[in-house]
This record gives structure tokens, sequence and C-alpha cells, in this order.
């Protein structure tokens, strides 16, 4: 049984800068690495391979330099690497992005049978948390988003119970396999790669599939295939804030000061 | 006195066999280690050899190492006497006497002296080791009374004794004692006896002796006494350079990374493991020891020896040992939490004195849990994450790296414009507090006339850290990528504020080719001094002022004056000194990678050193290093001392500039 973590390669956010002029992301110099989220997707598929002996696949949507995501996955102990690279598949949104990952599970799951398939909550690039749902969709698997614990999988029964993490409180559900889980950051903590697991994962194959593997109606993947269309992308203003107060000559009047303006501002509760 | 030689010479055959066979026993087991050179520049090791082990350098850097050194010497003598006592043994015609007369009396006087000068050590040695044992001495697998070191002790005795005792009698006996001085006075005591008794005395008292130098022999190579076998070697193929350079590591698939079985370690750590005397000054210097950390250098080199004994037969023969060299407390094996312990401030290599490398060795295990385990605390894994990511331990973008220069305009390095790369370091550039110390440099060496510029947001994490915990791989990386910026910007002067980056970019990376001018603050604000390129127009005053040395500028490179300089410039007058300073200063704390990581078991070495401070009752507590800064700052803080403040060098200095 195969369990699919699906990570994407995202720009360092905390080092994007937004051009003033042209209100577009500066990339220049910006490193890629792994979405976050992402590493927790990977780091749960790598958990059930070794819990279950499932045979763990990382799959990723990219161009080609996504290839040094994919070999950080093989370093972690995936079993298989597979890039979805076409100029086709360029321009994505989240609808045509989740067809191609669709088409290339369904492709995996011709040759052996899919279990799970794990995706972070959402990106920190793009943050519309979109894409796990869509694949659900897109294959008539269950969807459980916002996981943040396992409880239990159950091979011969074929159906997992997992934890989802919902504001103010948690859900326990069970749903038969396969399912896509959307991962959140509670769940686990990633392991880091070994030496010689980096060494040999510079020389695994990362298997590329263009859409020439996938055969999809090029109307329904990249640009064509996005309904989305961004028409801005700016930063918000933000008002200076004012200083009030003197925190070294009268702490306890300060604290009285900003107390209220909290309280005035509806921030604080009586 | 007739000598048995019949009796004698099979005697003597089989100890000097078994006592080889011994000691080839050990060599082998040396054998199984990996290959290192240690052959190179014969001429300074020799030299080393001279001073560290005939010198006996290091062991007289304490009070009592000098009667460690009176026994080492007549030890040395003795093998003369004893050589000549044990062919007298073996062949019927062989005499000292045969020598010309004055070297044959200068020799038994020598003889004489010097086996009196044994007897009063070994007796010292005993009553140190039965009534005042310093607390050093013992720990949780051996005592300072030890049967192994009371027997020892005793066995010298008695071979001092039986010496003199056959001497005596063969004197009253009517031989001529007057190059006798110790032997005739006690013949004196046996003027009662005559005849047989003498006879016996003397039968009895050689063959005391000739039984007891066999088995003395033979228990060399099977006790912590090997040493005296060792210990010469082992300053021999000390390491030349600062021990906590570790050896590179090449990342090739089907290599192996670090060290999880004892036959991994180089042939000269398992000479090493052979050649602790015990002495325990390691243990007593340690600051993990000291906060009660399952750390304890000694006990490192113990448990080496111990598994290398253990699973030595089995690894001579090519099969792997049982023993586990990293697992649960046991002798024979090092715990995890003793090896996450350590801050490499290298006290423990500084203070060996027969120049066993421990250090080196906590650093090789943890290559292998980083680097073949991935196992290690968990805060580190954020930390190694952001160094690779990043190249800085907090994640910080490093975007932000120049930005503290924002006051001084852009100061960018030019290869022949500037004089000097400040190499800025991870908390000179993004620490609040450290930053505070990188403007003070920053205008210090403005008003000095000296030109110097940063590589901004180019410049990356030196790596110290991650070297230090083992993550190798990372470092290399990190490592090549810095040399290559260096040698493309044409820098050929660099100056640091951080004695991490100081020692790392200084000689570490010399392993990567880089050869250039390394100076850490400390040293060129002293140069500024000296060449009176400094005003300064007022006495900064911080009060009292207490120096603590940071390891890796003073103990790692031995620069414990230039930083007192730049105060006593600044101040006008010599910072107090800590109970424990320079050579035997103690760490912060925060070395090794220990500043990214919970110290969770034992005390708090900051609040040791903290409290240590205190005693001087200071009001300023300087520091050179920004990991020394925060750990001083936490520690005053914790023990509500924040009355007294903590300024790097720097800051004392621009004050006295202002």
């Amino acid at each position: 049984m195969l369990v699919i973590s699906c990570i994407k390669q995202v720009p360092d956010t905390t080092q994007v800068k937004i051009d003033p002029v042209t209100n577009t992301l500066v990339r220049e110099g910006i490193p890629f690495i792994v979405n976050p989220y992402d590493t927790h997707a990977l780091e749960e598929g790598l958990n059930l391979k070794d819990r279950y002996g499932l045979r763990s696949v990382a799959i990723s949507m990219g161009p080609p330099n996504t290839e040094a995501t994919l070999r950080k996955a093989c370093a972690l102990g995936v079993d298989e690497a597979i890039l979805l690279s076409d100029r086709a598949f360029g321009g994505a949104d989240t609808l045509s992005t989740s067809n191609v990952l669709s088409a290339a599970i369904e492709k995996l799951g011709a040759e052996e049978s899919v279990g799970i398939v794990f995706c972070g909550k959402q990106t920190i690039d793009g943050d519309t948390a979109q894409v796990g749902p869509g694949i659900a969709t897109r294959l008539g698997y269950t969807q459980l988003t916002l996981v943040d614990r396992i409880e239990f999988l159950d091979l011969k029964r074929n159906v997992i119970r997992v934890r989802r993490k919902l504001e103010g409180r948690h859900e326990i559900v069970e749903a038969p396999l396969p399912v896509v889980i959307t991962v959140v950051r509670e769940l686990n903590r990633p392991r880091y790669p070994t030496v010689p697991m980096r060494l040999a994962a510079q020389e695994t194959e990362v298997k590329v599939w263009d859409n020439s593997v996938l055969k999809l109606d090029v109307e329904t993947v990249g640009l064509k295939g996005s309904p989305t269309w961004v028409s801005k992308i700016f930063s918000p203003e933000r008002d200076k804030g004012e200083i009030i107060g003197d925190g070294v000559g009268d702490p306890e009047g300060t604290a009285n000061l900003l107390i209220d303006k909290l309280l005035s501002k509806d921030l604080l509760a009586v | 006195m007739a000598i048995n030689h019949s009796l004698f010479i099979p005697l003597f055959v089989v100890a000097v066999a078994t006592f080889c066979f011994s000691c080839y026993q050990r060599l082998q087991l040396v054998a199984v280690g990996a290959s290192e050179n240690r052959f190179d520049n014969p001429a300074e090791r020799l030299a080393g050899m001279f001073s560290y082990a005939f010198g006996q350098k290091r062991v007289l850097a304490r009070p009592y190492g000098f009667n460690h050194f009176f026994l080492f010497w007549a030890f040395m003598l003795l093998l003369v006497a004893n050589g000549a006592f044990l062919l007298e043994g073996l062949f019927p015609s062989f005499s000292l006497a045969a020598l010309p007369a004055p070297l044959h009396h200068g020799l038994e006087f020598l003889f004489d002296i010097v086996s009196l000068v044994a007897l009063v050590s070994v007796a010292i040695a005993f009553v140190r080791r039965v009534l005042f044992p310093p607390a050093y001495l013992g720990n949780d697998y051996t005592s300072p009374r030890s049967g192994e070191a009371l027997l020892i002790l005793a066995m010298i005795a008695t071979l001092m004794v039986a010496f003199f005792l056959l001497n005596a009698a063969q004197i009253a006996m009517g031989q001529p004692g007057n190059w006798k001085p110790v032997s005739s006075a006690i013949a004196t005591f046996l003027d009662g006896f005559s005849g047989r008794p003498l006879e016996s005395i003397a039968t009895v008292s050689w063959w005391v002796h000739a039984v007891v130098l066999l088995l003395f022999m033979n228990l060399l190579p099977r006790s912590k006494h090997m040493h005296i076998l060792t210990a010469i070697p082992n300053c021999y193929f000390r390491s030349l350079d600062k021990p906590n350079v570790q050896p590179r590591e090449e990342f090739k698939v089907g290599n192996r990374f670090g060290v999880s079985k004892v036959e991994q370690f180089s042939w000269k750590d398992l000479l090493d493991s052979l050649s602790c005397t015990e002495c325990g000054r390691c243990q007593d210097l340690c600051p993990a020891h000291n906060t009660g950390k399952p750390l304890n250098p000694r006990r490192i080199v113990h448990d080496i020896k111990v598994n290398l004994l253990d699973n030595g037969s089995a690894l001579k023969h090519g099969d792997r040992g049982v023993v586990p060299l990293i697992g649960p407390q046991g002798e024979g094996s090092n715990h995890e939490d003793a090896l996450w312990s350590c801050t490499t401030c290298g006290a423990c290599t500084s203070v060996c004195p027969v120049l066993i490398e421990q250090m080196p060795k906590i650093i090789k295990m943890r290559r292998h849990l980083v680097q073949e385990k991935a196992r290690f605390p968990e805060e580190l894994l954020n930390l190694f994450e952001n160094m690779e990511q990043r190249s800085n331990p907090w994640g910080i973008a490093p975007s932000d790296r120049g930005k503290w220069a924002a006051l001084l305009g852009e100061r960018p390095f030019k290869a022949g414009e500037t004089d000097y790369l400040f190499f800025v370091g991870c908390a000179g550039s993004f620490d609040s507090r450290a930053k505070h110390v990188t403007v003070a440099l920053a205008t210090i060496l403005d008003k000095a006339g000296v030109s110097w510029g940063i590589l901004g947001r180019e410049e990356q994490c030196c790596g110290d850290s991650v070297r230090r915990l083992g993550n190798e791989f990372v470092f290399d990386k990190m490592a090549k990528e810095n040399v290559a910026l260096f040698k493309e910007r044409g820098v050929t002067r660099i100056v640091t504020q951080c004695p991490h980056c100081f020692s790392t970019l200084k000689n570490d990376y010399k392993q990567y080719g880089l050869e250039v001018e390394v100076l850490h603050h400390s040293e060129l604000i002293a140069k500024l001094v000296e060449q009176g390129k400094l005003k300064l127009p007022k006495q900064a005053d911080q009060g009292k002022i207490v120096f603590h040395d940071s390891c890796y500028l003073g103990r790692h490179n031995d620069t414990f004056e230039a930083p007192r300089a730049v105060i006593k410039a600044a101040t006008g007058k010599a910072p107090v000194e800590f109970e424990r300073n320079q050579e035997n200063g103690f760490c912060c704390g925060a070395g090794g990678g220990r500043m990214w990581m919970e110290e969770q078991i034992g005390s708090r070495i900051n609040l040791e050193r903290v409290k240590e401070a205190l005693k001087q009752q200071p009001d300023t507590l300087c520091v050179s290093c920004p990991y020394c800064m925060t750990m001083m700052e936490d520690g005053l803080k914790d023990e509500g001392a924040e009355q007294v403040r903590v300024k790097d060098i720097a800051e004392v200095m621009a004050e006295a500039m202002a």
C-alpha cells in the first residue's frame, strides 16, 4: 500500500519582500525551502512507512529546480520521489494544481493501491489551504483536514482514525481508506536526515513525469486551467502606533494606561 | 653473598616473556584503531616530549606535581640501577665495579640518594592518598585509596627498602660503603649482626627486590600504571595543533561518520586511553562535571579503555565487540547525556599532564550520533535547520545581517581599499545586546583610522557551533563556502568580535586552505593602543572590573593578555581576577553548541561562574565574547545581582574614548 506525501517548494517567505512599484514578489536571491507544513506531511508518511511497512512516495509539482526539494525527501527516507514538471503546468492555481497531483496519484494507484495522501494544511506562499481538499474531491477520497494526531491505522479493516485540531476543540474522526489528510505542525516532529542518506539521495533518481506521462487535457492544467486571477499583490499599510507613558519612571501608571487603552479598543474583556 | 643464578634465570625469562606478551597484547589493541598521521615534525614532537614527559611541564603546574617529578626522575635513574641489578642476577661475572672507579662511585652515590628520594616521595604519596586526598582523585569508579594505587606504592617502597637492606647488609659484612651514605647509615643499625644473619638479610633482600621488581614490571601493562610505559610516547604523538580542531571527514558514499565503535577511534585515541594516569585533573576542572552533569572527561577515557579491553579479543580477530561504546551508563559505555554535556571549553585537554585529548573523542562520538543516527537533543533540530537554511542560529532572514550598520552608512569590504574584513558574526549581527559591541568596535576602528568593511548579507555563519556539535557535514559546506567567498573577495586580514568566529576562521579554516591574518578584536585594540593610535582623553570609570576569560580566546588560542591590556589601557588599572582564571578559567557554559541547548541536568554552569564573580564584589563583569555576555547577564539576573553590569572590552574602550 502506498502513502503519498505531496510537497511544495516555496520561497523562504521570511525573506520575501514586495516590490513597492510593481507590487510583485521580489524573488531574486531568495532561497527556496520545503513548505514547512509539508515537512510534517512528509514525516507522517515516513512514520507510517516505519510503523506499518507502507511504501512512501513523495510527489511535487514545480519547475525543474524542485528536484532539490525532492532530493531532501529522498534523504529523509522516501522510497520514491516524483517530480511533476512540464511547461504546460506553469502558472497553475489551486484547481489546476490539484488536477495534476490527482492525475499523478491516480497513475501511482494503478500500480499499487493508495492508502493515504498527506498534504500540509496550506503553503506559506499561497496560504489557500485548497490543494489538499481539491485532491480529495478530484479523486473521491475521504477528506480529513487539520489533523494533529493519527489515532490508529487499521490495515485489516482499511480504516484510519485521526484527531482534527479545530478552533477550541478537537474532533476524532474515523474514515475508510483511501483518504487525503492535511496536517498541522503539532502532528509530529520532522526528522533530520542522516549523512549516509543525504549522500545516497544525491545519487537517487528523481523521476520526472511531464504531461506526456500524465496525458491531461492542457485546458485543465497550468495557467489555462486556472480560473483564479490575481489582480494585485500589495503590502497592507500599517499605521504607526504612538508611545504613551513612561515605563521606566512610572511603571505602575504606564501599566494602567496600557490597560485603559486596550479596554477602550475593546481588546480586553473586563 | 652468592646469587642462585640457576633459580633466577628461569624466573627472569618467564617474567620478561609474560611482560612482553602483555605489552604485545596491549599494542595489538592500539593497532585496531584507525590510522592517523602523528609522525610529522619529529623535531617539534621530540622537543615537546622532552618538555612534557621528561620535564614534567604540566605535572609541575600544580604544587603536588613536584612529588611526581622526583618520583619520575628517581625512576629514570633507577632504571640503570635495576638494569645492572638484573644483569648481576643473570651473569655471575657482571658488576658495575668493572667501570672506572670514579664513575662507579658516582653511580653508587647517585643510586643511594635517589632511592631515598623515591622512598620519601612514595611515603608522601601514601600519606596524601590515605589522609589528605584531594576530592578529584576519586570518582564513581575509583578512589584515592584504591587497592591498585596503594599496591603500587607499597611495591615501590618495598623495592627501595630491599635495596637499602641489601646494601646495608653488604656494608656490615665489610664491603666499602663510602659512596653509599644512606645505606651506610642503615648499616650501623646492623652492627649487632654478623656472619650468617647478615648473609641471610642480604640474600632475602636480594630476592625480595628481584621478585617485586619482576612482579612490578608485569603489573604495569595490566594496570593504570601502564602510563609508565605509554606516557612518554603519548607526549611524542600529541596533537601539534590545538586539539579542538578536529580532523575533517570525507563525505563519500560508503564512508562512516564519527565514532560509534571503539575501533573507529584512531590508534592515538586508543593509546590515550591506555595512558591515563587517573590523576583526576581533567575531572577537577570540567565545568560539566563540576555542576552535576553526567560527563567526566576522565570517565570518557576510562570507558574507552574498558570498552577496548572488553571487546579487544573479538576485535583482534576481526569480529564485532559486544559492549556498546555509546549506550546506557555502565563501564565501557558512554552515556549520550554525557556526550551532550560537553562545552568543548578545552580545560581537560589543556590540563592533562600526558596530553590526552578527551574532548575530541566526545566530538567524534557526537559526529556519529548526529550524522549517522540523527539523534540529538531536540532543541538542536531548529538550530541545524536554521543554520542550513539561513546560515544563522536563530533563522533570521540573511538580508537583515548588515542592518546594524545602517547608522554608520554603507561599509562594504573592498579588496585593496579596506584593511580589514570585519567578520561580524551571527551574534554581532542579530543579537540586540551583542550589536552594541559591534557598534563599539566599529567606532573604535573608525577613531583609530583603521579602514574596515563588512560582507553584509553575504556574510555567513562560521559554523563553530555545528562543528562542535558533531554536524560536520553542515560545517564542511559552510567552511567551503566561506573560504571560497573570502578568496573571491580578496580578503587578507580579518577582525572578529567573537572568539568562536575567531578560532574557527583562524584554526579550523586552515584545513580548508585559508591562510589569512585573523585577529580577535581584543588583539587588534591592544595593538592600536600599543601603537598609540587610540586617543584616550578620559579613563572610563567602570568601578571594580572582574575579567572573565573566554575559552575560545584564552585556552584555545592562548590569548590571555590582550583583553587585559585593553581594560588596563581604558581604565588605568588591571582587572580583578577570578579565582579560576586564564588557563584554569571556567567556561560560561555556552561553548560546544551548548548555547543552543537547555541545561536540564545538575546546576547551571553560568550560575556557578557568576557566583565566583560575585565573590570579588565587582561593579562590572567584563567579557570578550557574545556567548559569555549572554550567559553572564542571564546568570546575574538569576542571582538578583543586576547592579553588576556586563560589558565587552570593546565597550569599555569605546567609553574611554568618548
